[in-house]
């Protein structure tokens, strides 16, 4: 019974990473840029979701939809002032700025809303008549239990990985995604507006982190500046895990390092977890460079 | 042109690093020179022949660094609070004269030494070293090497006193946390299968852990779950959690700060896991995080010098002058921020220092009066110190009952 609640647990911690990934792999594959600014994108979006409810008193689906926004805001914002004029830097230049971003916004957080921790509001609670709280569903008996985030966060993964599926296979946007990623010039000979497109892409990655910083905030209900930055380096770990640029190997990267490290730490040693999740990865890349559903790279000879 | 620009940028890095040396050898060297006259020892702790002149125009200079912005804020303000209601009671009052400066370090060891410069080319004369443990210690090497007297308020690892002279605390050293956590435990009767969960990569909470570990083994105290996490994995606490129900422990020790910690008590709560839970001075803050329910912290216990709901009148005066200034009842750490500046105080008049002596004549007087007095505060009575600077006080232990910290004995 112990293995099944360590096996939940797992699946818990890994949605959230997957939720992330999911953000990171999709800027990966179009873009084929990496956006470490992308944890504290989620840190933006989880902040104004907690303004908007605690604050501001609005029911907690618009707190989300605010946090939306403004993150899509944010995602084209960022996009123009600081990846745009790069375009044609090479990728480590581009890598820094990106870390410089991502600084940026821990700090203006750190001005705007101080450091004194803020407890998120779980909004996946239910109130019995006694007035007690249920956070999650009782299985056999009450020895297992999964709480609602979980089932919400799974949903969300999957809806989000089908939807992106989709959206990349079978609109006319989508499609200019995909010839972006091949080849930036080829597409613009073709008449495709790659800034606009890479724009879109940012648009949607940014939204997509809002959504995951209020799950990964309903879930652990810390918020402070630096929420964001530990979280998003685990999911990127799980992108690469599950083979950066791919929609599905963002799920289960995120799936399998979650389990991973609960297994790890429940079974070898609390301390050494980490050591183990990362010694993990790194036989995995050993094997397969490209991760667990990666494209294969053929190197021409 | 350009390699001119250049030249010119150069120089003036060159020269503006020459003006640094300058100024701290300038520092330095006024210091050595009073050293033949203070080396003495004897003035030290005869008392000065004009010691009645302490209202002199001047006044003391008193500074220390802390977090007031960073993830350690609320440690840094409270202290600096704290000390600021000292200083305004005792200037009011007439007499000793204080100057309080307080500079940011962001909880950061490399920016603690520049706010300890600041406030050296400030003329700091006595010093309330560093709110926090790691920045503490950076500064504690830089006040011993310039001989200016420090009196740290909270910063508990004992590297920021080993080895030197003139660094005390006012609060407990780690190991002292741990043992006295075991020995409450063990006295009052809280528990019999005791789990720690601990930060692995923090010297705070391995300090206390090693030490409560020690202490429970030598009285025979059954910790049947000893987990960890560290910085990157301090988010899910379930396994730490599940290990402890499992092997039934009745208490559960966190020698942490209040922020995992609030974690864990969520999680708990969601697990249907209800032990009891003891906590050491980081878990003083967790009442005042926005939008913390105090109800997941109902019946938590902790060890700390310090107690807002006593009735004594020094502590009474004090809670309601810090309500009334910064509309929150103060925390352990803005009660060791306002002793301090008392002991200063009560250490000045007794040496009867005069504001215009130097930071090393100071210095001198401090460590002899420091390891001679003893002071009454509201973090303990009868404190003395030891020629290490360690305190001895004795803890309270207090628990939080309907959202507010009531004392235990």
């Amino acid at each position: 019974m112990s293995f099944l609640n360590y096996l939940i647990s797992g699946i818990s911690l890994g949605s959230i990473y997957a939720i992330i990934a999911l953000g990171y792999t999709m800027v990966y594959g179009i873009a084929k840029m990496l956006n470490f600014a992308h944890g504290d994108v989620i840190m933006v979006g989880a902040y104004i979701c907690f303004y908007s409810v605690s604050r501001f008193g609005l029911p907690a689906p618009v707190g989300v939809l605010a946090a939306v926004l403004v993150c899509t805001a944010l995602g084209i914002v960022v996009e123009r002032l600081a990846y745009k004029p790069l375009r044609a830097a090479p990728s480590l230049a581009v890598l820094i700025t990106a870390i410089g971003v991502s600084y940026f916004l821990q700090n203006a957080a750190l001005l705007l809303w101080t450091s004194n921790p803020k407890v998120f509001p779980n909004f996946f609670a239910a109130k019995k008549a006694d007035g007690t709280v249920i956070t999650g569903i009782d299985l056999a008996g009450g020895q297992l239990t999964i709480s609602y985030v979980t089932i919400v966060t799974i949903a969300a993964c999957v809806i989000i990985m089908l939807a992106l599926t989709w959206f990349t296979g079978n609109t006319k946007m989508g499609k200019a995604m995909r010839a972006c990623s091949e080849d930036k010039g080829a597409a613009q000979l073709m008449g495709i507006d790659v800034n606009s497109t890479i724009s879109v892409t940012f648009a949607i990655g940014s939204g997509l982190a809002a959504i995951a910083g209020v799950l990964l905030c309903s879930a652990y209900p810390n918020l402070v500046p630096t929420t964001g930055s530990m979280p998003g380096i685990k999911a990127f770990t799980a992108a690469v895990f599950g083979g950066i640029g791919s929609i599905p190997g963002a799920l289960l990267g995120g799936i399998l390092l979650g389990v991973l490290e609960i297994f790890a730490k429940a079974y070898i040693s609390t301390q050494l977890s980490d050591a183990i999740v990362f010694a993990a990865l790194i036989v995995v890349l050993l094997v397969k460079p490209s991760g667990l559903l990666g494209k294969p790279i053929r190197e021409k000879v | 042109m350009k390699k001119f620009t250049c030249f010119l940028i150069a120089l003036a890095m060159v020269m503006s690093l020459a003006a640094c040396g300058g100024s701290s050898n300038g520092g330095s060297s006024t210091g050595g020179s009073t050293t033949p006259a203070a080396s003495g020892g004897s003035t030290a702790t005869e008392p000065a022949p004009d010691g009645s002149t302490e209202a002199a125009a001047g006044a003391f200079k008193i500074g220390g660094t802390g977090p007031l912005t960073g993830g350690a804020a609320i440690y840094g303000n409270a202290a600096k609070n704290g000390a600021q209601i000292a200083v305004d009671e005792i200037n009011a009052a007439g007499g000793i004269q204080f100057d309080l400066r307080y500079e940011d370090d962001t909880h950061d060891a490399e920016k603690a030494v520049n706010a300890y410069n600041a406030l050296k080319d400030w003329g700091m004369q006595i010093s309330l070293g560093s709110v926090t443990s790691k920045p503490c210690e950076a500064t504690s090497t830089e006040t011993y090497a310039d001989r200016i007297f420090a009196l740290t308020p909270s910063a508990s690892s004992t590297a920021v006193i080993e080895g030197k002279d003139n660094q005390f605390q006012m609060c407990f050293t780690d190991p002292n946390q741990g043992t006295a956590s075991a020995q409450y435990i063990a006295e009052q009767n809280l528990g019999t299968k005791i789990a720690i969960i601990w930060k692995n990569d923090d010297v705070y909470s391995k300090g206390i852990h090693d030490t409560f570990i020690d202490e429970a083994n030598a009285r025979g105290m059954a910790v049947v779950s000893d987990t960890t996490f560290a910085d990157g994995n301090d988010t899910d606490f379930s396994v730490q959690l599940s290990d402890a129900q499992k092997n039934g422990a009745d208490l559960v020790f966190l020698p942490m700060y209040y922020q995992p910690a609030s974690l864990i008590f969520a999680q708990a709560n969601a697990m249907g896991y209800a032990p009891k839970w003891f906590g050491v001075d980081g878990m003083d803050g967790i009442l005042t995080m926005e939008g913390f329910d105090p109800a997941l912290a109902e019946g938590v216990m902790l060890l700390t010098p310090f107690n807002a709901d006593a009735t004594d009148a020094k502590t009474a005066n004090f809670v309601q002058k810090y309500q009334d200034a910064f509309g929150e009842i103060p925390n352990q750490f803005a009660a060791d921020g306002y002793d301090c500046v008392y002991a200063y105080a009560q250490a000045l008049q007794a040496a009867g220092a005069t504001p215009d002596m130097t930071a090393e004549q100071l210095n001198d007087l401090m460590i002899a009066q420091f390891t001679s007095m003893t002071f009454d505060g509201i973090t303990g009575t009868s404190m003395t110190w030891d020629a290490s600077g360690a305190v001895s006080k004795s803890p309270k232990g207090m628990i939080i009952q309907n959202g507010a910290y009531v004392g235990m004995d």
